[in-house]
């Protein structure tokens, strides 16, 4: 081997500021994860998922499927404001009972006076749904309370926030329980922490993960907007614009919050294989604003203290703008709460991964984490 | 020259390294010797301010270490390892820019140091996909990428086939060679005795011998004595204060009581013919090594 000589060697002095370090840590864990198979397929698939939702959500919604009848005689008057109805004149009773027999259609109507509605529906086995409802009389209805949201958009927004929420979060607590563990697993991390701080590495971490789940967030987001449009559910996307853009100022704050709590949990060990271990109570947190939203959307007290618990106010805050549940300040004074815990569980987080970062071996206890930073 | 005084560290009850203190001269390779657990680990990962000393300080020429110094440092685990899913030049860059360097210079270093270690070709491949030799390479590469101004090594010989063991010295005396202080633990000490100018050695967290190794093998040299003489040594049994330890027709080993023993020796010999060496036989570091950490 011939001379080194000739390589460059930093320049002298404070080198790398702390926002520059953790600009490149956070690239290389962007990087790394965009480039990895799994990431691709995943994101892929929860577009094709919302995508297919949409679509789906506005095939049902918008159906504008016809009923083939025969009618005969002066029936035909009476099915004349009737819509969905794709209608053919027959002759008479027997005729149209003909065509009913033979399938050409669903049913046919045919006046009779006796019956309240004037006509009576002819079918083989059972009458089309649809039809009975279009020609039935119907009593006047008065809602006192009217509900803002109609019951299925409700569910439909609940598990929307709940499962994007759970996903992202799953997804890339996941990713960097497991980024946290690699390096320490392959104590490369003792190269990284002895040119930048633990600090730096843990915020690059957390910075590198969220801007990707905020990204791909934002990517469903848009999405489901541009779906939403496209299918003509237009007043679907007004209602939900608003809870929409405080979802992803919520999911942002939230998502740093976990991943701080994700890094820390998987800094207490040392091997791929324990890192379950210790991030399942975390995965459990994440999961319980998903469950409290699905089975207690209906209930206000729920979902209040849910919008202002730091785990859960991503989903809670979201949905209750979304209800016209939240006051105007609501929104904010929950953002001041998130932020604080966010803050808070950082600092307890940066702690347990400075200290636990070299010890290798056994797992390590919070509490020995929290307390030194022996080695052996 | 890295001067590291009175270094103190405990994990919790246990005291790990107690008023260490020896230097590093840049231009020397220092071998740090000791078993495992002496504490050797332990007093790098202080010097590379991984980890907190309780007291005592590390110098580099005169000024205490800063922050800015140590990421100058080349650093290389005892169980090393890089990101297994991450392209060798790709990552060497990484640490190089981790270090300080533009992202040019970074990718200037990474290419150069690849063509010299001859892993050029495989510079794009992922490092779990190298064999386990060029993986050693490339981990001393990420030492190396930066240009450090001081080298801590910790076992850099553990586990390396005869070839990569070659790659590693001709590094560390090239460095060596440019005024870096490098320093390296080791617990073979065939390749310490072959390879280092300078010696640590290290026990129960304690320095119990420094200096250059010639120096350490007069010191321990003690009053064994080798000698050829021109016929059969047979006679050396009746020499007064003389105990022989090895005797192989006109080769001898001996201790002697004294070195007026030993140059009656010396003489009686000279008397009955041609005396073709007499000469205190230097130990070898194995024997200073278990003198030393008793």
């Amino acid at each position: 081997m011939t001379q080194t000589a000739t390589l460059t060697h930093p320049a002298a002095g404070p080198g790398l500021s702390f926002g520059q370090a953790v600009r490149l840590v956070a690239e290389r864990e962007i990087v790394t994860r965009v480039r990895s198979r799994a990431f691709q397929v995943s994101t892929g698939i929860m577009l094709a998922a919302v995508l297919a939702g949409v679509i789906i959500s506005g095939l049902l919604g918008g159906r504008t499927s016809t009923t083939p009848v025969a009618v005969v005689g002066d029936a035909a008057g009476q099915v004349q404001h009737a819509s969905g109805l794709d209608i053919t004149r027959a002759d008479s009773v027997a005729a149209a009972t003909e065509m009913v027999e033979n399938g050409t259609v669903k049913a046919a109507i045919v006046s009779d006076p006796s019956s309240p509605a004037k006509v009576r529906i002819i079918a083989d086995e059972q009458a089309p749904d649809a039809l009975v409802n279009s020609l039935s009389i119907q009593p006047a209805v008065t809602l006192l309370h009217p509900p803002a949201v109609p019951p299925g958009l409700r569910y439909i927004a609940s598990y929307g926030f709940g499962i994007v929420f759970l996903m992202s979060a799953a997804t890339f607590g996941g990713t960097i329980a497991q980024s946290v563990v690699e390096e320490k697993q392959t104590r490369i991390v003792e190269i990284l922490i002895s040119s930048v701080t633990s600090r730096t590495l843990l915020t690059g971490k957390i910075l590198g993960n969220s801007l990707l789940a905020f990204a791909q967030v934002v990517l469903l987001g848009a999405c489901a907007v541009i779906g939403l449009s496209t299918t003509g559910e237009s007043s679907v996307l007004s209602a939900l614009g608003a809870p929409m853009a405080w979802f992803v100022i919520f999911f942002v704050i939230g998502f740093v919050l976990l991943a701080a709590m994700f890094a820390a949990a998987a800094s207490l060990v040392s091997r791929q294989e324990d890192v379950q271990s210790t991030v399942t109570p975390v995965t459990m947190l994440v999961m319980v604003p998903y469950f409290l939203v699905i089975f207690f959307n209906n209930n206000d007290v729920v979902l209040t203290v849910m919008s202002y618990v730091p785990f859960s106010a991503a989903v809670g805050m979201p949905l209750r703008i979304f209800l016209s549940q939240a006051a105007w300040w609501e929104p904010l004074l929950s953002l001041l709460v998130l932020i604080g815990g966010t803050a808070g569980v950082i600092m307890i987080a940066a702690k347990i991964y400075g200290n636990a970062l070299l010890r290798t071996g056994a797992k390590v206890s919070v509490r020995e984490a929290l307390r030194s930073s022996g080695v052996e | 020259m890295l001067e590291i005084t009175k270094i103190n560290r405990s994990f919790g009850d246990r005291q790990v390294l107690t008023d260490v203190s020896f230097t590093v001269v840049g231009g020397r390779i220092t071998g740090f010797v000791g078993r495992n657990g002496a504490g050797k680990t332990t007093t790098m990962r202080i010097i590379l301010g991984v980890l907190a000393a309780d007291s005592g300080e590390v110098r580099l020429d005169g000024a205490l270490l800063t922050p800015a110094d140590r990421r100058r440092f080349g650093y290389m685990p005892e169980e090393r390892g890089l990101y297994p899913k991450m392209p060798v030049a790709e990552q060497l860059v990484y640490l190089a820019r981790l270090h300080g360097l533009s992202r040019s210079a970074a990718q200037r270093n990474t290419t150069d140091l690849l063509a010299k270690l001859e892993l050029s070709e495989r510079a794009g491949d992922k490092v779990e996909t190298l064999s386990l030799g060029n993986q050693q390479r490339a981990q001393i590469a990420a030492a190396l990428v930066h240009d450090p101004q001081a080298l801590i090594l910790d076992e850099p010989f553990s586990g390396l086939d005869p070839l990569a063991v070659d790659v590693v010295l001709s590094v560390l005396r090239e460095r060596a060679a440019a005024g870096v202080p490098v320093l390296f633990s080791s617990h073979q000490l065939d390749i310490v005795e072959r390879l280092c100018d300078d010696l640590v050695i290290i026990a129960d967290g304690t320095i119990r011998a420094e200096g250059s190794r010639d120096d350490l093998r007069d010191q321990y040299a003690g009053n064994t004595y080798q000698a050829t003489f021109g016929g059969d040594a047979g006679w050396l049994r009746d020499q007064p204060g003389i105990t022989v330890q090895e005797f192989d027709g006109p080769n001898a080993v001996f201790d002697a009581e004294s070195p007026e023993a030993a140059q009656a020796v010396l003489t009686a010999a000279i008397a009955r013919g041609p005396v073709l060496s007499f000469t205190p036989r230097r130990p070898r570091l194995a024997e200073i090594f278990k003198e030393v950490i008793q």
